[in-house]
């Protein structure tokens, strides 16, 4: 089944998907973390009155303007790459997407678009509380966008609040609430914001950084410093939390992916955390080959992080792939048997209803119900094509992890050195702070690997594999659209880079 | 047209509100070469890509949501067929 679809076009829509999700991900962070800091700097302003405040605050919503006229629309992209390279993916989940992404064009859009240009053109206009309103009501309503679009792909990573309609092919929601408060959908959501607070002070400290490597704007980048600083310190300390809670959703709903992230091919009761190490490439499910090469562990803390319980059994891809009898594990055979069941009761209704065949329908669709949460395996040719790849799973949790723990250590050491007014004379310090932002870029980036390779083969977690999401369309086609795309992102990507560097060499207006 | 830069006291909201964004658009800088790149954008991304690259693939193909269903039924119930 799987060898007959063109996996030449279903590759090059994964990666024309990789490439403009990736591409927007530079863009939408410094959206949603820098309108709240622009909102705190402004705070500060009509709390003080200090004019200086308000030059602050002029300078970051200046940069905050040309990442968001930059990155504005960027997404569409990817709504454009679901009806053309995913339709099958498109229409099935139709009714699940439609109100999410409805709610957010009109509530968390029209909030920000409406507030921005009170934001931008109300200086000196409009009095300070409304101003300041106004900067707050942006930064709540991008942030209000994320919400919507992080609900539905955590209803990729964990379907709920549904039901299938067999006859129209399409999932079709029967609870919004079940999908709004999934906790998946929640943890991703804080998670990923956090994260998102985290980037944008790490681009106030690089540029603040640079400022002060080059002897400039001094007491403005060390107002700017210890503002973000806090704010990134605590953002940071929270995605760590949040991040925590996440795997813990994973281990519960997409064990697979929690044994990926810690190349786990056997499971284990009180099972370690490999805090560093070296995959082996070659490793295969159900193979006698050590899994690493050699690993760095700590006892008995995945399971903690996983269950919540220090001796709990974690399984691992060999467990997950021939089932676990004494653990009540279901093998991904076992599964597939049960899918290929739903797919041919799925295709006996349809033939029975085309023929007006009632009762033939009703006994289709008794066995397709039964079997229908195990949807997704039906389309599997073996069972090792349920594990994701393994290897750029662990590396890519282990870089996020890694920078998100120097993240941390970065904005105490700031802030100690502020507080002692030494900052200043830290020139090497002053450089890895300059970079820092695009070490942030890196853990970013390196999280959605984790999060979205994770999740394969799946489009929609176990019922969807991305081999039968995709549209019946030539490979050709997409690899067009992929180069394409390239050269549109990296040159908004370049324009972006010529303007804001050159904004930030003029510095704030009149320092 | 005489735009008063100032709104004053006594003056509707809706024109208060027009003179921001007509004042605002007209004294914009930066915000020039930034409205350029996106309207750029957005023709490239409208008009050549999603009417040329973009296609609804369901919405081309097929006149009617049935048609549409019944493709995606047989693409769920026969993956081997779709390969083309």
């Amino acid at each position: 089944m799987i060898e007959q679809i063109d996996l030449t076009m279903v590759s090059w829509a994964r990666a024309t998907f990789a490439l403009t999700a990736m591409y927007h991900w530079i863009f939408v962070p410094l959206t949603l973390g820098l309108s709240f800091i622009c909102a705190f700097f402004e705070s500060i302003y009509v709390k003080t009155g200090n004019e200086q405040w308000k030059k602050l605050t002029r300078f970051w919503m200046t940069l905050f303007g040309i990442n968001f006229a930059i990155g504005v629309a960027t997404g569409i992209i990817l709504e454009f790459e679901f009806g053309t390279n995913w339709s099958n993916y498109s229409w099935m989940v139709g009714d699940i997407f439609g109100v999410p992404l409805a709610i957010e064009g009109l509530l968390a859009f029209f909030l920000e678009a409406t507030f921005f240009a009170v934001m931008f053109f109300g200086w000196n206009r409009v009095s300070k509380g409304a101003h300041l309103f106004s900067t707050w009501m942006v930064a709540i309503g991008s942030n209000l966008s994320a919400v919507w679009i992080l609900v539905a792909n955590g209803w990729m990573q964990h379907p709920v609040g549904m039901e299938f309609n067999p006859d129209l092919a399409r999932f079709e929601m029967v609870d919004f609430w079940a999908i709004l408060s999934s906790p998946v959908a929640i943890s991703h959501f804080v998670h990923v914001t956090s994260a998102a607070f985290l980037y944008a002070s790490l681009f106030v400290v690089a540029v603040s950084s640079w400022f002060l490597l080059k002897k400039r704007h001094i007491q403005f980048a060390k107002r700017s410093l210890t503002v973000v600083c806090t704010f990134g310190l605590f953002a940071a300390l929270f995605v760590a939390f949040t991040g925590d809670e996440h795997a813990y959703h994973a281990a519960n709903v997409q064990p697979m992916k929690l044994a990926a992230m810690e190349g786990l091919y056997d499971g284990e009761h009180s099972a370690g955390l490999v805090a560093a190490g070296m995959v082996n490439f070659s490793k295969q499910p159900g193979d006698d080959q050590d899994a690493f090469i050699f690993k760095i562990k700590v006892p008995m803390v995945l399971s903690l992080l996983a269950n919540r319980d220090i001796n709990s059994f974690v399984p691992g891809i060999n467990d997950l792939v021939f089932g676990n009898e004494a653990e009540n594990i279901m093998g991904v055979e076992e599964k597939m048997a049960r899918g290929k069941l739903a797919v041919a009761g799925l295709g006996d209704y349809k033939a029975a209803q085309d023929v007006g065949d009632q009762l033939a329908a009703a006994k289709a669709l008794t066995l397709f119900e039964k079997n229908s949460e195990y949807l997704g395996y039906g389309y599997l040719d073996s069972a090792e094509q349920a594990v994701p790849y393994v290897p750029l799973i662990f590396y890519s949790f282990r870089v996020m992890v890694g920078l998100g723990t120097f993240f941390i250590l970065l904005f105490m050491v700031y802030l100690y050195l502020l507080y002692k007014d030494q900052l200043e004379k830290q020139p090497l310090l002053l450089k890895l702070g300059a970079i820092s932002f695009f070490l942030g870029l890196v853990a970013h980036e390196a999280g959605w690997i984790v999060t979205e390779v994770g999740r394969q083969p799946w489009a929609i977690q176990d019922l969807l594999p991305v081999t039968i999401a995709r549209s019946n369309l030539d490979a050709g086609t997409v690899e067009v659209t992929f180069f394409m795309f390239l050269i549109l992102f990296t040159a908004l990507l370049i324009a972006e880079l010529k303007i804001m560097t050159k904004q930030i060499s003029i510095g704030p207006e009149g320092d | 047209m005489q735009i008063s830069a100032y709104p004053s006291h006594g003056d509707p909201m809706f024109k208060n509100a027009f003179c921001l964004y007509y004042d605002g658009f007209r004294s914009m800088v930066l915000g020039r070469t930034l409205w350029k790149i996106i309207l750029i954008k957005l023709f490239i991304m409208f008009a050549i890509l999603k009417v040329f690259f973009f296609p609804n693939f369901l919405e081309t193909h097929f006149d009617t949501d049935a048609e549409r269903a019944d493709h995606v039924l047989q693409n769920l119930t026969q993956p081997s067929s779709v390969n083309h």
